[in-house]
């Protein structure tokens, strides 16, 4: 640009359109109007065509009774509500998967990278197994792998392996009491909120005043008393209010309690440890572009290998971390559309499935999921790449 | 990632026609490629099912062959598209086959706002459940709080919501993209009840690991109506799918079969038969294809009971009987319109 625009100094006075920054700005308008006249044309040439042959369009469908069952819906959810209803429904199925594969994915990633730099030869010889074998095998095959293997390792729901005669594992899910919150147990919700917060506020405090006076405070410990000891606290006060649903076994399956298909099991664990082999090379490349000497000047100020390793290198390593880490839970998000090998009831199962055939509104839901899909990555995106501003090497 | 692409074909086909051109009529398109793209299932044993050698066999198969037969008096010309239950109509809409033979129920919504025409019923079905025989369950209605596998993107989801509903049941569905992954989870373990068309149960029953241990409950949940599909905005076209089968119900009920139709044609004094077979008046011209179409059609493929018979009749692995499919004379509600 600097090149071109060089030049210009000594034909200022010539034709405007030799200005570079004339022409570039009406190049780019050019080309907007063409793409919005293009775009426009295609949606009402689409929009007419479909009525010729009298296929139904438009976004009324969303309003009409879905008529299908959904086997696990975060929001009340029955055959009598809409497909705007089941659209959200699979939605929250989706960012399910997302949220917790990103949470195992990053942990089980940072715990395999940092082994791969091991000392010790078999943490870092499993480490590369991990690795090589996970990120080399396609995801939908690993789905099916954990779901097929899952399911035929468990038994029947009338052979269910029990834990404690509270939990159950079959192969119909896992299933676990459920709390069911009496009156006054508002006050131990509140309570255990508010001993979260003091904790918070306590750590901040203690930090800041570590950083003054040297001095530390025992925050485990303190912390435990007080998120422990509040609820605690509450639930004599309104005399243990909260009760337990238990799963029992009735019929078919157990009636009651808290359930986990294993759809979402397979999916979420085949994900994560996918995305998981991915994260670990990430980590360990951030590691090992901390220079070794930030390790050597860290020991030789005292530091032992785990502090320097939490304080020291991985702030560092984070700033090369982060940017790949982003593309990675991306990348998880949107395999998490790989639910429908399986019969797990995400959006694309759901929406751009069943939704979609019995509408057989394609270009409407087809656009909604994409539309979707965007949307969860660039709120991915915005919030990781606000987190690596706050990582980022601040120059001076 | 099909149902995506053809989405993608349909928004461009949609997007870019042009409004107003006068495109070629499908007869006209069938003909200048050489082959009818007909749409058929990813394999459903009776009804539309690849062989080891990669020939597609089955009721619905058949009657693509027959169409290729009418339309070019060779049963060969056709090419077969294997679609799942979601894929289907897009795939039609978009003009991506010429025909779409895969078990598909005729229904209002599809008929009047997927801009669909069914073309009549080669197959009257309901749907039913299938269960372990170790369950102990003789009747539907003993289905309470079980879990049931389905194929997704199928009226059987509906009609599943429907009758737990009605019956006040609970049940915990689970929908699979295809036909192979719905039995592989159900032979698993994963749920008690396997849920479809009957005829498509019968079909599944055979894939099964251990099919003795697998029973079809009696109920009958629904009306499954199953044929053959074209897309809106060609007449001609609907009216040769609509009357290829309507002619092979007819030489049924007339008697002529691939066996005999040569002598028939020979010897037959049948006004009804001498019609049919085009010695005399000139139906075949009326939809734009050989007068002899019916012929062809019965020479190659056979007639209504003959692919019945040797695709899902009581001779087969299916071993369907005739009930409701038999002819009207005989006590069923097949009838083919009057060829005149």
């Amino acid at each position: 640009m600097s090149d071109m625009a060089m030049p210009g100094e000594g034909q200022s006075k010539s034709l405007f359109i030799n200005d570079p920054k004339v022409r570039s700005i009406g190049l780019q308008v050019i080309a907007l109007i063409v793409v919005v006249v293009l775009g426009w044309m295609f949606i009402d040439n689409a929009r007419e065509n479909l009525a010729d042959q009298k296929i139904a369009t438009g976004f009324g469908f969303l309003e009409n009774t879905a008529g299908f069952g959904i086997n696990q819906t975060l929001i009340p959810y029955t055959e009598t509500s809409t497909y705007g209803r089941a659209f959200v429904v699979g939605l929250l199925n989706t960012i399910l998967v997302a949220v917790v594969g990103i949470f195992l994915a990053t942990i089980i990633g940072f715990m395999v990278g940092v082994g791969r730099l091991s000392k010790n030869f078999v943490v870092r010889a499993l480490s590369t197994v991990y690795v090589e074998i996970l990120r080399n095998l396609p995801p939908l095959f690993q789905i099916l792998f954990w779901y097929l293997a899952v399911l035929s390792a468990l038994p029947g729901p009338r052979q269910s392996i029990s834990v404690f005669g509270e939990f159950f594992l079959s192969n119909r899910g896992i299933f676990a009491p459920r709390p069911v919150f009496g009156e006054g147990s508002g006050l131990v919700v509140w309570a255990t909120g508010a001993a979260i917060l003091a904790v918070v506020l306590i750590n901040y405090w203690s930090r800041a005043r570590q950083e003054e006076t040297g001095q530390r405070m025992p925050m485990l410990r303190i912390g435990l008393a007080i998120l422990i000891g509040l609820p605690l606290v509450a639930l004599i006060v309104t005399g243990f209010p909260i009760s337990f649903d238990h799963p029992e076994l009735k019929g078919f399956n157990f009636a009651g309690g808290i359930r986990i298909i294993p759809e979402f099991v397979a999916l979420t664990v085949a994900l994560a440890t996918y995305t998981a082999a991915f994260i670990a090379e990430n980590v360990r490349a951030g590691i090992q572009a901390v220079s070794h000497g930030q390790t050597e000047a860290a020991h030789s100020l005292g530091l032992r290998n785990g502090q320097t390793l939490r304080l020291v290198v991985i702030p560092q390593a984070m700033r090369v971390i982060i940017p790949p880490l982003t593309s990675q839970y991306l990348n998880l998000t949107k395999n998490s559309s790989l639910a429908v090998g399986i019969g797990y009831p995400d959006l694309v199962a759901v929406f751009a499935g069943t939704a979609l055939n019995q509408t057989g509104q394609a270009i409407e839901i087809i656009a909604i999921t994409m539309g979707v899909y965007l949307l969860l990555s660039i709120i991915t995106s915005i919030i990781m790449n606000a987190y690596n501003k706050r990582v980022a090497l601040v120059e001076r | 990632m099909k149902r995506l692409l053809s989405t993608f074909a349909l928004a461009g086909a949609f997007g870019l026609a042009a409004v107003s051109a006068q495109a070629a009529t499908k007869l006209e398109q069938v003909k200048s490629k050489g082959f009818v793209q007909c749409g058929v299932s990813q394999g459903l044993p009776g009804f539309s099912s690849p062989d080891d050698q990669g020939h597609w066999t089955g009721l619905d198969v058949d009657f693509c062959r027959a169409v290729s037969a009418a339309v070019f008096g060779d049963p060969d010309k056709v090419k077969f598209t294997p679609l799942s239950a979601k894929d289907r109509f897009t795939a039609l809409q978009s003009g991506d086959i010429d025909i779409l033979s895969r078990n598909t129920t005729w229904t209002i919504t599809r008929d009047t706002s997927l801009g669909l025409n069914f073309a009549g019923v080669t197959y009257y079905d309901g749907q039913g459940f299938m269960i372990r025989k170790d369950k102990k369950v003789n009747s539907a209605l003993e289905l309470s709080g079980a879990s049931v596998c389905t194929q997704t993107g199928t009226t059987t989801e509906q009609n599943l919501a429907d009758f737990f509903r009605a019956n006040n049941m609970t049940y915990e569905v689970i929908a699979f993209a295809t036909n192979d992954e719905v039995v592989k989870a159900y032979d698993a373990g994963r749920c008690d009840v396997l849920t479809t068309d009957r005829s498509g149960l019968a079909g599944e029953r055979l894939k099964l690991t251990n099919p003795d241990d697998h029973i079809v409950l009696p109920e009958i949940i629904s009306k499954e109506p199953l044929g053959p599909v074209v897309s809106h905005g060609d007449d001609q076209w609907f009216d040769i799918v609509k009357w290829v089968l309507y002619a092979q119900i007819d030489a049924e009920e007339l008697g002529v079969s691939s066996k005999n139709v040569d002598d028939q044609l020979k010897s037959a004094t049948n006004p009804e038969i001498r019609r049919l077979l085009g010695l005399e008046g000139k139906y075949g011209e009326g939809m734009g294809i050989d007068n002899a179409w019916a012929y062809n059609i019965i020479k190659s493929v056979g007639n209504y009971g003959e692919m019945y018979d040797r695709n899902v009749g009581p001779d087969t692995p299916l071993k369907l009987p005739r009930g409701v499919n038999a002819l009207w004379t005989k006590g069923g509600i097949q009838y083919g319109m009057p060829i005149r």
